[in-house]
């Protein structure tokens, strides 16, 4: 492509044509300030935060909107430009409820950021009229707080770029415009899928989770409750930076020594159930082959895909696995089996968990999951809510010395560690797969063809005389794209995993802002790493998997399984 | 000198098809078949004939963009919003010549190689909907639309779409969405429409007095146009008159004719003493007596601090209280706005609730500074021409009439009696 060369504040800067000012300046060091653009969705230009001065022109420019031309004089620091964005921040200022005391995105809200660096001390409409919208909390997952809202539409362009769901979008016009589910339903009551997406788009507290930490709290000070934690693969390598550790670090040992330190009774792993999951499922993929089941066979764990299907697909249901996910694999078998050993009733046990993701608090609440006899999950926690109550405990979690997870729910394989990256719930079930069909050892356990965060990935794997086709795509837009083809019958598959979110659950909706591309990038390097650090990298090697099966399930989709490890879906239909 | 009205002043003229085609109507589609589109495009540039819709936008530099852009299909809008308060001249040509315009959109087509043209109507225009239906239908029967016009390679057929009531949609990007089906709110610019408008397609927009003076300067030349009024935007203009004058309606004159020369001439004077006048609507600046010997054109009104706009010249006398009148502008600009993007939405908002607090007694003299700077912010950063100049009405009243808003601030009181507080 022909490139053209400009200046920006005096500097010559050369970029392709088509570029935009905003993209030009960054190549110069100048990050020009901004509230509705955003990097991995379409342009929008209507915060006109990012104006800037362009000799020639009457008007100022909307930066994230003006391709550069040949020749051009750009401004992005004049008084002019100065006035005008302080004046616009202050406008969407005298909208705004002084609430960043108490605000769930206090500390990362770019509105209180923008207005602070752009030296906004004074709202010269102070005498305007605020907002007075009610707060929807229709959603299990997601509080939407309108009065908050900027208008900025990311969460508008998150849920239907991204998600290809489109359960939020702008209704009415000028002073009276809001981003409002259809009909103005609660979240609750439409589409939404609850996967938090939106929540790391938005720039302010408009979009925050529904927060358990109270009552994870309220558990933990009740001496009649054994309280159990259990943290998802993702967590690990993501934590860390709620602690200004360096992105993606891998901090096991140091979250089991915070969790234990805050109070829960024991500190379990859901990769412990992954692993299960992993049992479960791959024997239900043979099953399905080898008896003439429904194919191809798609994966369960993610609750986000479950619902988009159940709303969007529900003739594809039969084709989904009938496996729970880890998360409420874990719950079941910590209110029964761990409760028989330690001697407690599923009522004195209270299970939280730890997830990278805002849907689980909606999968934990379905009616399908009380095969404990009670609820099989008591509270879901996102990974900033954990993060918050270590701070709120005072640990100073970088200084913590690494500790291990407790026994048995504690051991787990580099299987179920890649589950938090697309592809990864794949590649264990192939490892798996591969063993139970053939009997013999499989020598390279890398599946290098699902890795990586391409949207669509597919491979042919050779096992036994059959050629086992599978794919995998994260973010639904993918695999709406996928299950399109799919329906025209032009995709032959055996094995189909699907995520939700972008890049797989470690950047799923309940991670740690920012959660860009480049660190969802970090966090799967260390899943890697992870992996090949451990002892064991198969499931069904899992030595507490063994022993689990041996003492109380049986085998793989046994009776018992069929009780707590399985379930079923709901056709939902449409708003 | 008429172009535009000039069926329609005569005596027992109908906007029946056989009425058009006595006086000649069809005449220049007719012509246009049988020359190069490039030909008429250069006869178009030649008038200089400008945009009339507002913007003011050379038309035959337009119409080259769309000739040259190689996607197909392409398309012709006409704008027929016309939702600007003010403005009625549109819907004269529509309910009383429509078949000037549906010739003038054909030979659109012809020259920039569409084959299919639609009108967006604004919603509440009942009558001119009706008429124009059944103006298609006549022309169709005819063969001057439809496949094979006149026997020709050439077809072309015209559809209607109703608005449903946002001014915001007469902005053209705002109206391609709305034809789309979407939410009536601007585009980013560019690409510009006649590139990427209707359906992503190189698309023509103009309005309804822009185009129908085509068939004329299609028969008669470009360099005649050219030679009409004002050289500096020649042809003729249609303007609004209304508020308080003796003879309010559409005139047709040339441009760059007096204002005091519309008032007086042909507006047969003011009613009672003059106090202000907005020569282009809503969205331009207040004029006074010391102005009104400004010429009618675009370049002379601009600089006379004014816009000529669409041309709604609305005339306002003393008994008016200026606060008053610049509240309602505020109403207005605030309840338009699309409130897409944040100058505008809250800019409007707060300059409404600014001014409606000047007219109950709790306005602040502060005020008066700020909208100054706000007019300055949204003209600079607005995203479409309606935050723009959503404030000019405004500010022009402040700055011209300055002791009637002081008064209601510092006396707390209109001497008109008009304001509530
Ligand atoms: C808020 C707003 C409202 C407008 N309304 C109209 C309208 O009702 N009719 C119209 O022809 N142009 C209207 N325009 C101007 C159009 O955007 C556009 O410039 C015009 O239709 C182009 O046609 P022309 O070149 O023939 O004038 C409006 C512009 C703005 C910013
Ligand atoms: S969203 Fe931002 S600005 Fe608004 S209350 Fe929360 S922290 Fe403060
Ligand atoms: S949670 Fe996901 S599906 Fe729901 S509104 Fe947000 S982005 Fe859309
Ligand atoms: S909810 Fe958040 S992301 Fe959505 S429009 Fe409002 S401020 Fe923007
Ligand atoms: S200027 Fe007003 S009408 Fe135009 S895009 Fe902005 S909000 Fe919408």
């Amino acid at each position: 492509m022909a490139e053209v060369t400009l200046t920006i504040d005096e500097q010559q800067v050369r970029v392709p044509e088509g570029t935009s000012i905003f993209e030009a300046a960054r190549k110069v060091n100048i990050n020009i300030p901004h509230l509705c653009y955003h990097e991995r969705l379409s342009l929008y230009g209507a915060c006109r935060v990012c104006v800037v001065e362009v000799e020639g022109r009457s008007r100022l420019e909307a930066s994230c909107v003006t391709p550069v031309e040949s020749g051009m004089h750009v401004r992005t620091n004049t008084s002019r430009v100065r006035e005008s964005r302080r004046m616009i921040v202050e406008m969407l200022l005298a909208n705004h409820p002084e609430e960043c005391l108490t605000c769930d995105k206090s500390e990362t809200c770019e509105l209180r950021k923008l207005a602070y660096e752009l030296g906004v001390r004074s709202i010269r409409f102070e005498k305007g009229r605020k907002y007075h919208y009610t707060i929807d909390d229709s959603s299990p997952s997601i509080i939407r707080d309108p009065n908050k809202c900027i208008l900025c539409g990311r969460c508008v362009r998150v849920c239907m770029e991204v998600q290809s769901v489109g359960a939020i979008d702008f209704v009415n016009r000028g002073e009276e415009v809001q981003v409002l589910p259809a009909f103005g339903k609660g979240l609750g009551d439409v589409e939404c899928i609850n996967c938090g997406q939106c929540i790391l788009a938005c720039p302010t507290g408009a979009l925050s989770e529904r927060s358990a930490v109270d009552e994870v709290w309220g558990a933990i000070s009740d001496p009649k409750k054994f309280v159990i934690v259990q943290t998802a693969p993702a967590i690990r390598e993501a934590i860390g930076e709620e602690f200004g550790m360096k992105r993606g670090s891998l901090v096991t040992g140091q979250m089991a020594a915070a969790l234990r330190r805050i109070g829960f009774n024991r500190v379990f792993d859901t990769q412990f159930a992954a692993d299960l999951t992993i049992m479960e499922e791959a024997h239900e993929l043979i099953d399905r082959i080898q008896n003439n089941g429904v194919l191809p066979m798609f994966t369960s764990c993610c609750p986000g895909w479950i619902k988009y299907a159940e709303h969007f697909y529900p003739e594809l249901l039969p084709h989904i696995s009938t496996c729970k996910s880890p998360q409420q694999m874990f719950g079941p078998i910590a209110k029964t089996y761990y409760a028989q050993k330690m001697n407690l009733k599923p009522k004195d046990i209270y299970v939280v968990s730890i997830m990278p993701c805002t849907a689980k608090k909606f999968e934990a609440l379905r009616p399908e999951m009380r095969s404990s006899g009670v609820q099989d999950v008591d509270a879901v926690l996102t990974t900033r809510e954990a993060a918050r109550m270590i701070k709120e405990s005072g640990i100073d979690f970088a200084r913590l010395p690494d500790e291990d997870f407790d026994l048995p729910l504690g051991i787990s394989t580099g299987a179920a560690a890649i589950f938090a990256a697309t592809g990864g719930v794949m590649e264990a079930a192939l490892r798996t797969a591969y063993e139970v069909i053939t009997g013999k050892t499989l020598e390279n356990v890398d599946f290098g063809q699902v890795r990586g965060f391409t949207g669509i990935k597919s491979a042919t794997i050779p096992i036994d005389g059959i050629e086992l086709k599978v794919a995998v795509a994260h973010r639904l837009s993918n695999a709406h794209i996928l299950l399109e083809e799919l329906q025209k019958g032009t995709l032959p598959y055996h094995f189909v995993e699907i995520m939700a979110c972008p890049g797989g659950c470690l950047g799923g909706g309940g991670q740690p802002p920012p959660t860009t591309f480049e660190i969802r990038a970090m966090r799967a390097a260390s899943v890697y790493r992870e992996d090949e650090g451990m002892p064991v990298r198969k499931s069904h090697e899992n030595p507490a998997i063994k022993a689990l099966y041996d003492e109380f399930l049986g085998k793989p989709l046994g009776e018992k399984s069929h009780h707590l490890l399985h379930t079923k879906y709901t056709k939902r239909g449409l708003v | 000198m008429e172009i535009i009205l000039r069926n329609i002043h005569k005596q027992g003229y109908s906007p029946d098809i056989s009425s058009y085609i006595t006086e000649g109507g069809y005449k220049a589609l007719e012509q246009s078949l049988e020359v190069k589109p490039g030909h008429l495009l250069s006869e178009i540039k030649l008038s200089k004939l400008v945009g009339r819709g507002g913007a003011a936008f050379p038309t035959g530099l337009k119409w080259e963009l769309a000739h040259n852009a190689e996607e197909y299909p392409k398309y012709v809008v006409c704008n027929a919003d016309e939702g600007e308060p003010g403005t009625f001249k549109d819907r004269i040509i529509m309910e009383r010549d429509p078949h000037l315009l549906l010739e003038a959109m054909a030979i659109c087509g012809r020259i920039i190689g569409s084959t299919q043209g639609i009108i967006y109507i604004r919603g509440e225009y009942f009558d001119a909907y009706e008429i124009l239906k059944k103006a298609i239908l006549d022309a169709e029967k005819r063969k001057f639309l439809g496949r094979n016009i006149l026997g020709s390679d050439f077809s072309f057929n015209i559809r209607l779409y109703r608005g449903a009531g946002a001014y915001v949609c007469g902005e053209e990007t705002a109206l391609l969405d709305s034809l789309e089906g979407k939410k009536g709110q601007s585009r980013v610019k560019p690409p510009f429409p006649t590139f990427t408008g209707y359906e992503d397609k190189p698309t023509a927009l103009n309005n309804v007095e822009t185009l129908s003076n085509i068939p004329e300067i299609v028969l008669k030349g470009g360099e005649w146009f050219s030679k009409i009024g004002s050289p500096l935007s020649p042809g003729t203009k249609l303007y609004c008159l209304s508020g308080n004058i003796h003879k309010p309606g559409v005139y047709e004159l040339p441009t760059g004719t007096p204002l005091s020369e519309l008032l007086g001439k042909y507006g047969g004077g003011v009613e009672g003493k003059l106090k202000a006048v907005l020569p282009g609507g809503v969205s331009s600046s207040f004029l006074t007596d010391r102005e009104l010997s400004v010429n009618m054109d675009y370049p002379s009104v601009a600089k006379a601090g004014s816009a000529l706009g669409s041309g709604a010249v609305i005339v306002i006398n003393d008994t008016h209280c200026m606060v008053d009148i610049a509240k309602r502008c505020t109403e207005f600009f605030a309840h338009e706005s699309c409130g897409m993007c944040t100058p505008c939405r809250e800019g409007t908002k707060r300059a409404k609730e600014m001014l409606t607090g000047i007219t109950q007694g709790s306005g602040e003299l502060s005020s008066l500074e700020l909208l100054r700077d706000m007019r300055k912010v949204m003209y600079d950063t607005s995203r479409c021409g309606l935050g723009q100049s959503a404030l000019n009405a405004v500010v022009s009243a402040i700055e011209k009439f300055r002791d009637e808003f002081e008064e209601h601030i510092a006396a707390k009181k209109c001497n008109l009696g008009i304001c509530s507080g």
